[in-house]
């Protein structure tokens, strides 16, 4: 099911397992559009609709699906977890198969409301479209993903004959049922490779043949779209003999944006902390947290390092912010606006060792910033690096009240020290 | 200044017994080569760089190749030419530009570049580098495709003239003898410790430290922060452990992957007495969420810190708590190993 190989430990799995709880930074897309892409590259999925309203549901399940007698009603969020999540409203499963009338009932309920699951964390998250499915008759449930192995340095497919939500115990259990196939960039997907992968998925009753194309059509997928993991979990088959991807799992490299631009329109920004997306807007890495101490660091070992000394003297960190090495002045100004706004911030730090990254343009920001913002906490700066006595002199100039911290020990002090007490 | 004495004293020696010895050679903290072998070739760096490479940069008329070279030449670095397709035959800071890599090394003999090319052509830029056969390229570039870097990567494996060492790394630097990258040169001072990190900033708070403790360092290498890169802790601290220059070495990691316990791994086995410190940045770090760097991920209980530090104290580092302690824990270590007053 949807993200159970997060808890996937055995070694044998651990790298495809890496990949599994990312949000954000590296793309994640709902069920219902991984399944629209696939179903382009002619790989086999149930067939599905998804909807926004009550009013569509109808509609919908007219014309998609006249002779069923019983649908899958799933709620489209990024997390897993969803058939054992409750919604705030209190109806139980973000999964339901109902009969046929009673879908336009279940999907009001859903749609608009707040899910929350494992995955989620307890704030949850909303649920903007359900997907209607075509209840499938699986006679048997695999494994299948694919991603990029760093032992291998290469595409990795893994392959387990058995699927479902008990993959993790059969992780521990039995790891030889679990089959690795490297491939080769420059050779790409060999017959050979795909009916290995086959073998390994045994199937019982699905063409040979035809699963070793779906298997390929998958890679060819993977790399085409600069997928960084597919993961089809179950990967089932059908009782007309066919291979079908019953539910899927796709995250895109983040770096590819520039030449995905369709998979990459994608992106659910509901999803997604709105600390986050304004973040993004800019051209910042963010990632919002629960703590106190809002930090603003230039490369991401020192950011986190940062967030690491911070805790050390007692604090806690509001955020992860790497402005990089090419930030300009506006950037710095738009990183002070998102931590200001951040009510739970009490101090904040901005820790800088310019190597790219110039001081003086840091310090300019600060200043400019301070001038668009009331600055309602303390701030703290540390500079160190390429043109610090231009910096320095910019924030001593600019006769803004600034705690300067001379290294680091000291600027995590300093930002602990100075935390305004809670109103 | 009884060291060097005795390094001097000790390489002299070899030289008067000389033939090409792989391990006289790499003591390269000595100035040029023998007047005696006045056709031989100098010796090979001890860890990728010194004042003789010759370096093209990749990029060089765009504003980060521009701004890092003007840095580079006002180092010392021997920087002797530059790379963008169709401005060939022109200059550029002083310097000639050429259209393709091979061009630039037959005329200019450099034997290293360095790359600051925007990500969607950076890739190709590393296998240029690779099929012209220069001895090191290091690509600065943060956001190349994962695709594409795995299949620079399948290539290089598949040869063994060339060395990368990122990307998406600060680059290398020799104190007072070469820089490749866009670390701030004036932080650094020539001496003792080796630092080999996945960070670019974190490693300039090291560097800074060990300078304060007057320890200095010998060779930094910023091997970057993606998943697939071309040079890692092994390779690194492998060069650290032969090289007399380096009589410590800094190890600086961070969530995701497993290149620390690889480097652990090695320590053990290499059975080293050189004192070794590390820092590992992400301890706090929230599982599941990707810190910046494409290779920072903690997810399914693999690559977290603690994991990290645990493995490195088992292979003997000295492992710190504080990014603000790792100069002064080096400099704990030289004295308890006698190697300062």
């Amino acid at each position: 099911m949807r993200g159970s190989l997060g808890k996937l430990v055995a070694g044998s799995l651990s790298l495809a397992g890496r990949w599994q709880k990312q949000q954000l930074r590296r793309l994640n897309v709902h069920e219902y559009q991984g399944a629209e892409l696939m179903s382009k590259y002619g790989i086999n999925v149930p067939k599905g609709v998804a909807v926004s309203s009550v009013e569509e549901v109808k509609e919908a399940v007219r014309s998609g699906f006249p002779n069923e007698k019983e649908i899958v009603v799933k709620s489209q969020i990024l997390a897993g977890g969803r058939g054992l999540g409750t919604f705030k409203s209190g109806l139980q499963g973000g999964v339901h198969i109902v009969k046929t009338e009673e879908v336009a009932d279940i999907a009001g309920k859903m749609l608009g409301q707040i899910l929350v699951t494992k995955q989620t964390g307890p704030q949850g998250k909303i649920v903007s479209k359900v997907y209607l499915c075509q209840k499938l008759s699986l006679v048997n449930e695999m494994y299948f993903a694919i991603t990029l192995d760093r032992q291998t340095a290469g595409p990795l497919i893994i392959a387990c004959r058995k699927g479902g939500t008990s993959i993790e115990d059969l992780a521990e259990k039995f790891p030889d049922m679990i089959i690795k196939v490297p491939i080769d960039v420059f050779k790409g997907i060999t017959d050979e490779d795909a009916a290995k992968v086959v073998d390994g998925l045994a199937p019982k009753v699905a063409d040979k043949s035809a699963s070793i194309e779906q298997v390929k059509k998958l890679y060819q997928l993977f790399c085409e779209r600069d997928c960084t993991l597919l993961e089809i979990n179950p990967i089932a088959e059908t009782s007309d003999n066919q291979l079908v991807a019953a539910d899927a799992k796709l995250n895109f490299d983040d770096n590819a944006a520039f030449r995905q631009k369709e998979i990459f329109a994608l992106r659910d920004p509901s999803q997604e902390d709105p600390r986050e997306v304004d973040a993004a807007k800019a051209d910042l890495n963010y990632i919002g947290l629960d703590g106190e101490i809002g930090c603003m660091v230039n490369g991401a070992g020192l950011a986190m390092a940062t967030m690491d000394i911070i805790k050390l003297h007692g604090g806690t960190p509001a955020n992860f912010l790497d402005v990089g090495g090419n930030a300009s002045e506006s950037q710095v100004v738009e990183a002070f606006k998102i931590l200001t706004s951040d009510d739970k911030v009490k101090a904040i730090l901005v820790n800088i060792f310019g190597g790219i990254m110039k001081c003086d343009i840091i310090a300019s920001g600060i200043v400019n910033a301070a001038k668009q913002v009331a600055l309602k906490v303390p701030v703290v700066v540390r500079l160190e690096g390429t043109n610090v006595d231009q910096g320095k002199r910019i924030l001593k100039e600019s006769g803004m009240t600034l705690i300067t911290a001379e290294d680091l020990d000291d600027a995590a002090e300093k930002a602990w020290n100075s935390e305004s007490p809670p109103k | 200044m009884n060291r060097q004495a005795s390094r001097l004293i000790g390489t002299l020696a070899s030289k008067i017994f000389s033939r090409p010895n792989p391990s006289a050679a790499s003591s390269s903290t000595l100035s040029s080569p023998s007047r005696h072998f006045a056709a031989a070739p100098p010796p090979p760096p001890a860890v990728f760089v010194d004042k003789n490479t010759r370096v093209i940069c990749q990029g060089i008329t765009g504003k980060n190749g521009t701004f890092h070279t003007e840095q580079a030449i006002e180092y010392g670095t021997k920087m002797v030419g530059g790379v963008t397709p169709k401005k060939g035959g022109t200059e550029h800071l002083g310097l000639p530009v050429f259209n393709t890599v091979a061009e630039a090394k037959a005329e200019t003999k450099a034997n290293a570049s360095v790359i600051y090319v925007p990500p969607p052509f950076a890739a190709a830029a590393i296998m240029e580098a690779m099929e012209a056969e220069l001895d090191l390229v290091v690509c600065i570039t943060e956001g190349i495709p994962q695709h594409d870097m795995v299949r620079v990567k399948a290539a290089l494996n598949k040869q063994t003239k060339t060395r990368l060492i990122g990307p998406n790394c600060p680059g290398i630097i020799k104190p007072g003898e070469c820089k490749i990258g866009i670390m701030p040169g004036y932080i650094h001072k020539p001496g003792r410790v080796g630092i080999v990190s996945r960070s670019g900033t974190l490693t300039y708070e090291a560097v800074f430290q060990t300078t304060n403790v007057g320890l200095g360092q010998s060779t930094c290498v910023g091997i970057g922060g993606d998943p697939f890169n071309g040079t890692n802790f092994v390779d690194c601290i492998t060069k650290f452990l032969d090289d007399p220059q380096t009589e410590g070495i800094i190890l600086i990691g961070e969530i995701g992957g497993t290149a620390e316990e690889d480097a652990a791994a090695l320590i053990l086995e290499s059975g080293t007495e050189k004192p070794i410190v590390a820092f590992i940045a992400g301890l706090t770090a929230p599982p599941g969420r990707r810190m910046g760097h494409a290779g920072a991920i903690v997810s399914g209980g693999k690559g977290t810190a603690q994991d990290k530090i645990k493995t490195l104290r088992e292979a003997g580092v000295t492992v710190v708590e504080s990014p603000a302690k790792i100069g002064v824990a080096m400099l704990e270590v030289f004295k308890q190993r006698g190697l300062v007053e």
